[in-house]
């Protein structure tokens, strides 16, 4: 059963140095809040797995708590370039960042075995790429029944999954809606998870077939309002597209970057500002 | 009307797209495109994007491959696992519309590096979604703006492959697509050869000569003997792509596009 945490109780129960973490969310519903708290808490040497790591690992990568990447596209999406995540590739800076590459595809059929209890998943498209020749767990792997060469990739396994979603119930229960991206893949795939979501309520009344993960597959559940901005929680607020570009200039340089992550992380103050602006300019 | 390099580019591309197929869209310069046939000649295109939303029908671009827009226009929105399984590898895709930072003369695309990838002198996104669009989708569109950092004779890394080493390359490695179609830049149109799969000038744009084409591909590129001019912009086309990208811009912000 899940219990119902502060965010910063579940982090420093559930993350520890050195583990695999894997913050999804595809676009919609990035866990930002759970990122600025592991970033808070100091947490090292993290495997930092996520299709596309967003400003979320942007922010963490730069702040040093990573030792290691596994990813697919690492853009700031209709922006450009992820600037913290390239220092780190092209110059080491904070730290030296081991990068462990795929395609989505890839990604999600290693979630999907991982989910699935299987040690790989397969999927049909790396002939004749360069990713097999820079990542050496994607092979190559003769259909048995056809011969077909397809490519197989290792079973994700994180120790923890962290999501956001836009409700649970008291009991731990979670709803999910809209973009749900590769969320519950990794939640099943994890070990163990912590899901921050936008309300608490008595009554989930959920759909059938509605995105549900129930509250014995999931570790803990935060309160954690706004916890996904600046990216969005589809039917509470929308994507903050400007906060996305001002990201560009503010993570262009390693000192802007740095003060505008000490003026802004020690309290959770200017993104609570920030989304309630986000959230009146949508109401 | 006067037009810009980019509209025509944009408009270009558009054309390609018949009304009815379904088109799996790359976020910024394909997505633009697709909407723009979409709300042009071709209303009953299916747009799928990766992030999930099948049908989708949004009335700015998106700035992001899952904006809310996306899924709350969509016929239906389904996990980005099955996007990719289901519905591009099952094979359910007419044409997959690219982008890409560097291109060669059979159209195989690099996303991924400038330079050698354990130091790069640039680290580029990577391959998102596009290796398996370029593998299973039946065809495939690229549009990319010209010039000698994009049209290499080299890529430093292929992300996607296109026509590979050309001639029958992708029937011999078992690609089940039948790759790239057409690129489209913003001084004209390549077409891959039938035999050699080579990129040859098929289509210059109003205004463009073939020699500054040729100055701005960073290989001998072959022209084609039944070259043409493209059509230049209809009003109607300039009018509904600047509508849209007047209201892309409103929501977004003015930095966007």
């Amino acid at each position: 059963m899940a219990r119902i945490l502060s965010l910063s109780e579940a982090v420093a129960e559930l993350i520890h140095d050195g583990d695999q973490i894997a913050c999804e969310g595809f676009t919609h519903l990035i866990p930002f809040a759970a990122g600025r708290e592991i970033i808070r808490q100091g947490k090292k040497n993290l495997t930092l797995i996520r299709m596309t790591p967003d400003l979320i690992y942007d922010q963490m990568i730069g702040m040093g708590v990573a030792a290691k990447l596994v990813f697919s596209w690492g853009g700031n999406p209709g922006v450009g370039s992820l600037h913290r995540l390239r220092d780190a590739v092209e110059r080491e800076w904070p730290l030296p960042l081991a990068v462990e590459e795929h395609s989505h595809a890839g990604m999600v059929q290693a979630y999907s075995a991982g989910a699935a209890g299987l040690p790989f998943g397969i999927l049909r498209g790396f002939n004749g790429t360069d990713l097999p020749k820079v990542n050496g767990r994607i092979k190559a792997i003769a259909c048995p029944f056809t011969g077909e060469l397809l490519a197989a990739v290792p079973a994700l396994r994180p120790d923890v999954a962290v999501i956001h979603a836009q409700k649970a119930d008291r009991k731990g229960n979670v709803l999910i809606w809209g973009i749900i991206g590769v969320q519950k893949e990794a939640v099943l795939a994890a070990r163990q998870s912590i899901v921050t979501v936008e309300e608490i309520v008595d009554r989930l009344d959920p759909p059938p077939n509605a995105c549900i993960l129930p509250s014995w597959v999931v570790s803990a559940v935060c309160l954690c309002p706004g916890g996904a901005y600046p990216s969005y929680a589809q039917g509470y607020y929308e994507r903050d597209n400007r906060f996305y570009q001002s990201w560009d200039t503010i993570s262009r340089s390693r000192d802007e970057f740095l003060e505008w992550m000490k003026a802004n992380l020690s309290a959770e103050n200017y993104f609570r500002e920030r989304f309630h602006r986000n959230s009146e300019e949508v109401a | 009307m006067d037009y810009s390099a980019d509209e025509i580019m944009t408009i270009s591309a558009a054309r390609m797209l018949r009304n009815g197929a379904v088109c799996f869209v790359g976020i910024g310069l394909p997505s633009k495109a697709a909407n723009l046939a979409r709300l042009t000649h071709a209303p009953e295109i299916v747009l799928i994007y990766e992030s999930g939303p099948i049908g989708a029908k949004p009335s700015v671009l998106p700035l992001s491959i899952g904006d809310g827009d996306l899924s709350m226009t969509a016929d239906t929105t389904v996990s980005t696992s099955e996007i990719f399984t289901f519905w591009l590898q099952g094979g359910r895709i007419d044409v997959g519309f690219l982008g890409a930072a560097q291109i060669d003369r059979f159209a195989n695309i690099n996303t991924t590096v400038i330079g050698p990838y354990a130091r790069p002198a640039v680290r580029l996104p990577g391959a998102g979604g596009a290796p398996e669009i370029a593998c299973s989708a039946g065809e495939v569109l690229i549009i990319l703006r010209q010039g000698l950092r994009t049209f290499v004779d080299r890529l430093d890394f292929t992300t996607s492959v296109g026509h590979g080493e050309g001639g029958d390359y992708r029937k011999r490695i078992g690609l089940p697509g039948s790759g790239p179609v057409a690129v489209i830049s913003d001084l004209g149109i390549l077409r891959p050869d039938d035999l050699s799969k080579e990129l040859t000038l098929t289509s210059v744009h109003p205004g463009v000569t073939v020699d500054e084409v040729r100055s701005a591909t960073g290989w001998n590129l072959k022209i084609s003997e039944g070259l043409e001019m493209t059509q230049a912009p209809t009003e109607d086309e300039l009018m509904t792509l600047r509508e849209l990208e007047r209201r892309t811009a409103f929501a977004h912000g003015s930095q966007f596009l």
